[in-house]
């Protein structure tokens, strides 16, 4: 929970990490270029005082995690989206046993969310059906770029993607998180394009995708997708530090993701331990959208309510304290949910 | 009248005697983009050094993270090592060229195919299922769009009292002149669109006009947005990485990354009262 002027915020952190990127653990030199791009990211778009020497970056562990998200951040409950990356590293990225084990001694504060990859094919089918059970997943985490031997990526709307979707279906796993964002894999075309989501999310319409950073670099692509789509989300992972950095940037997103898919699917996540949510929170409080830049409404207090956790908490089926919960707003399924957030005499507003 | 004549082409048609200088070699890669972010490498700091010696050119390139999508990579190195081929046979310059990727995790697959001349299903074998052309028009489109909203923005700036839906009768020759204009124009060329003065500005990669023009220019706003933000992104990476590269990075206008809040200059009452 997180006060500020008295007015309480349900924080839920929808996209979390607990990773092992330490140089025992990297089998190639590709594992040592991945957590170096992520802090980079880190050191680029972090305040001075939030940024962690690298030794501690490779790797935190259950205990800092808990004080990190929890004890000095502010979330209410947090949500585990590993990345498994065996090309490279030995026992994967995320750290599958310590993750789990830590969310089932948390379950009022942790979700832990697995992965799968269609390639395995039918061996990978009978795993998702056993991780489902084992770990009682409510939702995963799909990584289209992830290495496989000769293959360097593969597609939501792939076949063997679609019978990965029927067992998910079935499995009652109904959060399907996807990243999209900023470009580090594909070959031909480009794996982080969205339009596989466009593709699922009409196929299974039961199904909620959320795509994380929302598709940013491609974020007119994922609002024009996220449109049509009444089961597609977006998650904030990445895109939250920008409030700092870039805070007039951030302002755009935000003005455009309200215009587009409206207040109800938008999910705040830090992506720790690529951030932590602390300053994130405390930051998109005391937000707002700069006054000069009237071709957006200003961002309401239930708004952040919602982004910050409201959302995430109706998609989790997570038990919001009753005095915290609002209403959805009344906004059409498809199409820009809130032409009113912009100014209609300005350009292309209306 | 044709406004490309106008532009003033970055890269010489053909450049003077020896001796062969590092400044030659810049100059021609300013016309190499990168096709996601819309600027020359050159601007974005992405040329690491050039070396002429009497032997050889040797070019080094860099890029914001290790995992920078391969096709993306490719497609700038491939592009450089173009423009210089086609400097060094304009010259009648004997010299061998080297163009290489450093630090990037298919460096050396990019960097054997480039010394091979493979082309880009040569360098990446299967994996490549396609050829690049479509990635390019993918991005080429994008460009296109941005440029035209920056356009047309300006426009309305100009003269708040215009209404938008007039927008989508702006001819080219109507566009002010100056940096906009020409990289529309620049950009319109690429696609093979029109870019004579009576060509309609606010139209598609096709040369089609929109139904609804509000609505196409609330698409070009997100557009030109998402561009812009990766293009700040990429800068800020390769600055992280690389201390000191900022110093290669040519300033990128103000104008061009948050101009929405000029458009605010219309009177708005009840706005103000809103806020």
């Amino acid at each position: 929970m997180y006060t500020k002027d008295g007015e309480d915020f349900y924080i839920v952190d929808a996209h979390i990490a607990l990773w092992d990127a330490r140089e025992e653990n990297q089998r190639n030199i590709h594992g040592k270029q991945f957590i170096d791009c992520f802090y980079d990211y880190h050191r680029n778009l972090s305040p001075e005082s939030e940024v962690w020497p690298y030794e501690e970056y490779l790797y935190q562990g259950g205990e800092r995690l808990m004080k990190d998200v929890f004890t000095d951040g502010y979330a209410d409950h947090a949500i585990f989206q590993p990345a498994y990356l065996h090309e490279f590293y030995k026992t994967g990225f995320g750290q599958s046993e310590e993750a789990s084990a830590l969310a089932a001694a948390h379950p009022d504060k942790l979700t832990y969310n697995h992965n799968f990859d269609p390639r395995n094919g039918e061996r990978g089918l009978e795993q998702l059906h056993a991780d489902a059970e084992k770990y009682g997943l409510k939702g995963v985490k799909l990584y289209t770029a992830e290495w496989h031997g000769d293959s360097r990526g593969w597609k939501l709307d792939d076949p063997w993607a679609y019978r990965y979707f029927e067992a998910c279906r079935e499995l009652g796993i109904k959060n399907i998180h996807v990243h999209k964002g900023p470009t580090i894999r594909p070959l031909d075309r480009d794996a982080f394009d969205v339009a596989d989501v466009d593709h699922v999310a009409t196929d299974f319409t039961d199904l909620n995708f959320i795509v994380e950073h929302v598709g940013l670099p491609r974020l007119e692509d994922f609002c024009w997708i996220a449109t049509q789509e009444p089961n597609v989300y977006g998650g904030l992972a990445v895109a939250m530090p920008f409030i700092h950095t870039r805070p007039r940037y951030f302002a755009q997103i935000m003005g455009e993701l309200l215009y587009w898919i409206g207040e109800d699917r938008i999910l705040f996540s830090s992506d720790y331990a690529i951030w932590t949510p602390k300053w994130l929170v405390e930051a998109f409080v005391d937000f707002q959208i700069p006054s000069d830049m009237s071709e957006y409404a200003p961002i309401t207090l239930e708004q952040k309510k919602k982004i910050l956790g409201l959302n995430a908490a109706a998609l989790y089926d997570l038990d919001v304290p009753q005095a915290l919960r609002l209403p959805e707003a009344d906004e059409t399924a498809t199409g820009p949910r809130d032409p009113s957030a912009a100014d209609p005499d300005l350009v292309g507003a209306r | 009248m044709t406004l490309l004549s106008e532009v003033e082409e970055r890269a010489p048609a053909s450049v003077p005697g020896p001796p062969l200088t590092e400044a030659h070699v810049r100059g021609v890669l300013d016309v190499v983009l990168d096709p996601e972010l819309d600027e020359p490498i050159t601007d974005l700091g992405f040329v690491t050094s050039v070396t002429v010696t009497e032997a050889a050119v040797e070019v080094h390139l860099r890029l914001p993270t290790s995992f920078c999508s391969p096709s993306f990579a490719y497609l700038m190195a491939s592009d450089s090592r173009d423009e210089v081929t086609a400097l060094l046979a304009r010259r009648d310059d004997p010299r061998a060229l080297v163009v290489e990727l450093d630090d990037h995790h298919d460096s050396p697959r990019i960097n054997a195919g480039l010394a091979a001349d493979a082309g880009y299903r040569g360098t990446f074998g299967d994996e490549a299922e396609d050829s690049l052309d479509e990635l390019r028009m993918v991005f080429r489109r994008k460009a296109h769009t941005a440029a035209a909203e920056r356009c047309l923005t300006g426009l309305l700036r100009l003269d708040p009292e215009r209404a938008v839906d007039t927008l989508g009768e702006v001819r080219l020759g109507d566009l002010p002149e100056g940096h906009d204009r020409e990289a529309l124009v620049r950009r319109r060329a690429a696609l093979g669109l029109p870019v004579d003065g009576d060509a309609v500005v606010l139209v598609d990669a096709e040369g089609r006009r929109p139904d609804d023009v509000p609505m196409a220019l609330r698409r070009a706003r997100s557009t030109r947005i998402s561009i812009d933000g990766n293009a700040h992104f990429c800068r800020g990476l390769l600055a992280t990485r690389y201390p000191g590269s900022e110093g290669d990075q040519a300033p990128r206008a103000e104008e061009a990354f948050v101009p929405l809040a000029s458009l605010t200059t219309r009177p708005h009452p009840a706005k103000e009262q809103h806020r």
